[in-house]
């Protein structure tokens, strides 16, 4: 069979190698943990506890009675100590909760198996999984209820799993699928219920075989699910390439997936999803890449949400003499953070640490017009000529070549021969589009 | 918080990895590529070719150091590319000229088609070919006249025929064929003769025993570069392949003597500077188009322009001015092939 993919997309180093092999560990709990109001796309929540308040793990400390947003549950059992301004890994800063733990690790008594849980309606697996937090575990961190509650007239036809864990470095998908299958795939189950397709897909890249064949062999009895297997490269995670590549279809420009009949989640979302439905549980823990070669003990790690990364790291026999840089996330994508004091949240997939010689940008040649960055744009974008009317303030010209189609995936950057800073003057540009939308209203 | 980290670590934005590949690893290896030919070279035309190859280097280096200096801009020499140029520059000269060619030559393209319009990346024209361009209109004698007899060889690849390089060969026997009452029946016979004899040439020409400019005539050896850089992923098969088959195309049907359809395409690609200039100068990546319908249309062209200077124009070889003038059309061709954007909905 030809693997399917897209037109575009890069080879980066892939780093997996660190930590493919590890199984997951479970991170004992931290002394305290910092939980941000805010760990997805939406309206931030409000606090429902207050100083000095004991909380058991699973209880919901924070929320907000909007739609696109999702609670906040405690990780851990203790006391509240307070609600703190802290460095937040994605907006630079917010508000947290925060946690001493008591060590008692007790849990709210509403965590319960129910078998019958595929015969809930779907209304009432929505609204488990908007209670549980859900929000998308790749790192978007989209509320997840939101993505399975499309407008009526969108059609929606496939669900598709996304495993491609594209980003170099990070396991924690792939380790995930070889350790606990059943729950993803009992979580595809309720997302095709929910959205009433008959057709789940779970996309893996080759670079997997072990969880290709894990998942194949279960999914082969299951009505509709597939396993789809593309080759190696980089963004094919991205929501748009993935359903280019599974299904032949392409996302409008400036549409969503759900436009084209699908709808996209993570493999480790789906499980949360199954945990949510048929338990009840909500979003406590995640699961965590700490890798590279700036951390002594690489590892895949069962993380509290809310532990700082100082606590991750110690755990995996702290940081080398040379590491330099701690990325929150991947190399390509992920978000670069000042120090070790940042909580992991939703969307944190990674604790990345590059050493010196990896951690600065190279300097900045002339482009050459090797047209490389055309090559491998996977939104099949000019970068070098967004960067040049960008950098000259032609903000406006920028629009008509479609700057804001750009998915900020880094290929164009990785790639160019003068290390040219592509995507970070294409960013300032989308911004300043949208700044200019809104003064013309 | 807990006891505070004092370092502070690297933040810049993502990607936080880059490829490897450098522009200077790029331009050294099309250095590195041009040896064979300059190898054959020296081996059929003297050391008189490494004197000229040798001293345009050195002119384009020093040119470039000292006006990035002048400007107070970083000196990057280092980088290559003016070495490039020098190379280029040479290659595209017979090896017969006075040594002083070759100098105002470097000069002339590094300081006035180079860094006049703002260095690397800027130039609009391939800055070895427009010096050619330059010196061919200023001392034409010298640039055309002076072919050095090649070591095992004739000027025109053809036993017997000493006089004129092969297209040069082939022009004036088309001309004379044209027009045969204008010349005595002996020239007319010969000319025919000629035109019949082209394909005794192609062995010659492959191994580049023939009369030309320095870097041109050994299609083998230009061929081993291509490989090196095809192989370092420096140059892309669209815009060489694209223009020589245009080329081995419209020479087929225009080029004959006997009517349409009747040219002998392979002594088209074969001979002259075209297999030098499809490879090292079309793909030039400063004065390429940036995508890939950019490339096809560019080398149409290419080889449009090459076959009509070559079959009605003044001169014998049209490479170089066909280069040149599609160099111009490049920011036309990147406006009007703009790729279409993933998911671009009609309107």
């Amino acid at each position: 069979m030809r693997k399917k993919t897209f037109v575009g997309g890069i080879h980066p180093f892939e780093g997996k190698s660190f930590t493919e092999k590890k199984s997951i560990e479970i991170l004992p709990n931290p002394k305290s943990v910092y939980i941000p109001l805010q760990q997805h796309i939406g309206a931030p929540t409000n606090p429902l506890v207050e100083k000095k308040q004991e909380v058991r793990a699973g209880e919901k400390i924070a929320e907000v009675n909007s739609f696109v947003s999702a609670p906040v549950h405690a990780s851990i059992s203790g006391t509240v100590t307070g609600i703190l301004d802290i460095i937040h890994p994605v907006s630079g800063k917010g508000k947290a909760i925060v946690i001493e733990g008591n060590g008692e690790d007790s849990w709210t008594d509403a965590i319960k198996f129910e078998d019958n849980y595929m015969d809930l309606p779907a209304s009432e697996m929505l609204s488990r999984i908007k209670e549980a937090g859900l929000a998308g575990l790749g790192g978007a961190t989209f509320p997840t209820h939101v993505k399975l509650s499309p407008p009526p007239d969108k059609k929606i036809d496939v669900a598709i799993l996304n495993g491609a864990e594209c980003e170099p470095y990070l396991t924690a998908d792939h380790r995930l699928m070889l350790e606990q299958p059943q729950d993803i795939v009992n979580g595809l189950r309720i997302m095709m219920k929910i959205l009433s397709v008959k057709r789940g897909i779970i996309g893996i890249e080759d670079n997997k075989p072990d969880a290709i064949q894990t998942m194949h062999k279960l999914v082969k009895n299951e009505a509709g699910m597939e396993v789809a297997v593309f080759p190696v490269k980089y963004p094919q995670g991205a929501e748009k390439q993935l359903i280019r590549a599974a299904l032949g279809r392409e996302v409008p420009s400036g549409g969503l997936p759900m436009d084209v009949g699908v709808v996209v989640q993570n493999v480790g979302t789906a499980k949360a999803i199954f945990e949510a439905v048929s338990s009840h549980k909500p979003l406590t823990h995640r699961i965590v890449t700490v890798t590279g070669p700036g951390v002594k003990e690489p590892k895949n790690l069962l993380v509290p949400i809310g532990t700082q990364f100082q606590d991750v790291v110690d755990f995996c026999g702290g940081l080398t003499e040379r590491a330099a840089k701690i990325i929150m996330g991947g190399p390509m994508m992920g978000l670069p953070q000042p120090n070790l004091e940042v909580p992991v949240v939703k969307g944190t997939s990674g604790i990345l640490v590059l050493e010196e010689d990896q951690a600065h940008l190279p300097v900045e040649d002339p482009c050459i017009g090797c047209g490389r960055c055309v090559e491998v744009c996977p939104s099949h974008l000019m970068p070098t000529a967004l960067q040049m009317l960008v950098s000259h303030g032609q903000t406006l010209e920028a629009e008509d070549l479609h700057i804001m189609d750009c998915i900020e995936c880094g290929s164009c950057s990785f790639i160019c021969p003068a290390n040219r800073r592509l995507l970070h003057e294409i960013r300032f540009g989308k911004r300043k589009v949208l700044e200019m939308r809104r003064k013309v209203g | 918080m807990s006891e505070a980290t004092e370092k502070l670590f690297v933040v810049t934005s993502s990607p936080h990895v880059r490829d490897t590949d450098s522009i200077s690893k790029i331009m050294w290896t099309v250095n590195v590529a041009m040896i064979p030919a300059l190898v054959m070279a020296v081996y059929f035309f003297g050391f008189k070719a490494l004197w000229v190859t040798l001293l345009s280097i050195a002119a384009a280096v020093v040119t470039e150091g000292i006006i990035q200096k002048l400007g107070k801009k970083p000196v990057r020499v280092h980088d290559g590319a003016a070495v490039i140029t020098g190379v280029l520059l040479a290659f595209n000269l017979p090896a017969s000229v006075p040594w002083w060619m070759p100098v105002i030559g470097s000069v002339f393209a590094i300081a006035i088609v180079k860094e006049l319009f703002g260095g690397l990346g800027y130039n609009i024209l391939n800055p070895a070919l427009a010096a050619r361009a330059f010196l061919l209109a200023s001392w034409p004698v010298d640039m055309t006249a002076n072919w050095t007899s090649p070591r095992g060889g004739t000027i025109s690849g053809i036993a017997a025929i000493t006089s004129a390089t092969p297209l040069n060969l082939l022009k004036q026997s088309a001309k004379i064929i044209a027009n045969p009452s204008n010349y005595d029946p002996a020239q007319v016979q010969q000319a025919q003769e000629a035109i019949a004899k082209l394909s005794s040439s192609y062995t010659h020409l492959l191994v580049g025993n023939v009369g030309g400019c320095i870097g041109e005539t050994s299609v083998i050896a230009l061929l081993v570069g291509a490989l090196i850089m095809f192989y370092r992923r420096v140059i892309d098969w669209r815009i060489p392949f694209t223009y020589i088959g245009t080329v081995a195309l419209f020479a087929w049907i225009f080029g004959g003597t006997e009517g349409l359809f009747t040219g002998n395409w392979i002594f088209h690609i074969l001979s002259g500077g075209l297999i030098l200039g499809a490879f090292y100068m079309a793909t030039d990546m400063v004065t390429s188009p940036l995508n890939a319908k950019g490339h096809y249309i560019f080398a149409v062209g290419l080889g449009i322009l090459t076959v009509a200077i070559r079959v009605w124009g003044g001169y014998p070889e049209g490479v170089s001015y066909a280069i040149l003038l599609m160099n111009l059309a490049v920011p036309l061709i990147d406006r009007y092939t703009v790729p279409k954007v993933f998911g671009e909905v009609k309107q």
